[in-house]
């Protein structure tokens, strides 16, 4: 970590000039994105530096409870984020319950075993591993099951003509939801699919760079961005398929029954 | 063979039908009686109250799927899930096309460039497939001209010989004339039978 370069407040407030430019520009050229860029701006400084306090206190105080906590206010907020970016959702507290239990079983059995098997820290709940690693394959794991589920609903919705069809010539509920159960499980998977692809080539993921900025040797930072994409992609595939099917499954009935009365459309 | 008692969805029942083999009725009855609505829950794709049953067995003791191949419903609108024609069929090479003025190559026929004449026949044939014992055709001549109204009648009328049962939906007094043993209206919910003279 010698060759690690401590950042002033100065500095920072420097590399703003760029976006307080684009500001200048935007009224300039009257684009109407410069009340955005502000407020934008603004949100992420205030949210970064009670985030960093927060983590300081964190790892000073070294509490299991407290890191359980935090871990499940954040996949508290990762499910009400599934739900608020599906256009469709099913009724009720199921709506809920599917995408959240689906992403946090499979993200929690992910991130257990990479905390007391893989990675080891001492604690192996130590605030400063357990976090960043839950919240890092918790992002990826939310992107893809509100975006499968949200495929999933629009498909069922919009072919409902066509499911019925087969419905009605005596396939099962899951013959005839095939071809969309699987459009939404690709849809859900393939951030995850095309980051592994155009990783390395096309981008340097955040925390490698992040790693390499602070000194950690190349090979290394490599070693650990490795195995987060393992684990972020396992995550994530697990999460999509546990949404999907249990969504497909809240959507129809042990009749065989396609029932779209358990979907309502989110009013914006 | 169908038979239904105390059968209720939504606003429709209980009603109370029974139909011999090689029987068919028509119902007719204004837009949004529940003409379609009672045909659906017949085929058990809504839910609903009530015992139904043919030749073949009770509905609730056996799977909904087994249920609507014997049951089958064809609804005023067709739905197409893959792009060719042949792939909606179970065995393509065995389907009688030309009863209904189609010919073979049909098979290959793009499902988007069909006509809703087309569809509507290819979707019959298709229905017809199973072998059901009992039909429910809601307005099934509606998209056909006169003369492929003539072949399907005549079609219909082969698997009424066979044996097969007809719930006929329909707007057309000279089809209910000409296919129907007995005639209902449904209204507020009931079916009331219309006495021919």
């Amino acid at each position: 970590m010698a060759e690690y370069i401590q950042l002033s407040y100065f500095d920072i407030a420097l590399a703003s000039v760029f976006l307080l430019l684009n500001g200048v520009l935007s009224i300039w050229l009257r684009l109407g994105v410069a009340r955005n860029l502000a407020f934008a701006a603004t949100r992420m400084v205030v949210q970064l530096l009670l985030v960093g306090l927060l983590l300081k206190s964190l790892f000073a105080i070294q509490s299991p409870w407290l890191t359980l906590l935090v871990a499940l206010f954040m996949a508290g907020f990762a499910t009400r984020e599934i739900w608020a970016r599906q256009e469709r959702r099913v009724k009720g507290w199921r709506g809920l319950a599917i995408g959240g239990t689906a992403m946090g079983a499979s993200v929690g059995v992910v991130a257990l075993v990479a905390l007391t098997v893989l990675v080891q820290p001492e604690p192996w709940w130590a605030p400063r591993y357990a976090l960043p690693l839950l919240g890092m394959i918790m992002g990826n794991a939310m992107t893809g099951v509100s975006l499968s589920l949200d495929t999933l609903h629009t498909a069922l919705k919009r072919e409902q003509r066509a499911i019925e069809a087969q419905l009605l010539l005596g396939a099962d509920k899951w013959q005839a939801m095939r071809p969309f159960i699987r459009q939404a499980m690709r849809a859900g998977m393939m951030p995850s699919i095309n980051a592994m692809a155009a990783i390395g080539v096309v981008s340097l993921p955040g925390m490698m760079t992040g790693q390499i900025l602070s000194g950690v040797d190349p090979n290394e930072a490599v070693k650990y961005q490795l195995l987060v994409m393992f684990l972020i992609t396992g995550a994530t595939g697990l999460a999509v398929i546990f949404a999907t099917l249990g969504s497909a499954r809240a959507l129809t009935d042990d009749r065989d029954r396609l029932r779209l009365d358990h979907l309502y459309t989110s009013k914006t | 063979m169908l038979e239904i008692n105390a059968l209720t969805r939504l606003h429709i029942g209980p009603v109370n039908l029974s139909l011999a083999d090689g029987e068919v009725i028509a119902i007719t009855g204004p837009s949004g009686s529940g003409k379609s609505v009672l045909l659906r829950a017949i085929a058990d794709l809504d839910p609903n109250e009530g015992s139904l049953r043919t030749q073949s067995g009770a509905r609730a003791d056996m799977p909904a799927p087994d249920w609507r191949r014997k049951v089958a419903y064809l609804p005023a609108e067709s739905g197409w899930w893959a792009d060719g024609v042949g792939e909606h069929f179970k065995q393509p090479e065995a389907v009688d096309f030309a009863s209904l003025d189609l010919p073979p190559e049909a098979m290959g026929w793009e499902v988007t460039r069909l006509s809703s004449g087309e569809r509507q026949r290819l979707a019959f044939l298709r229905l017809l497939e199973h072998q059901p014992e009992v039909l429910l055709l809601d307005e099934p001549t509606a998209p056909l001209d006169t003369r492929n109204t003539a072949l399907f009648e005549a079609r219909l009328k082969r698997c009424i010989e066979m044996g097969a049962s007809v719930i006929l939906v329909t707007h057309d007094p000279d089809q209910t004339r000409r296919m129907a043993n007995r005639h209902f209206v449904l209204e507020d919910g009931q079916l009331l039978e219309v006495a021919h003279g």
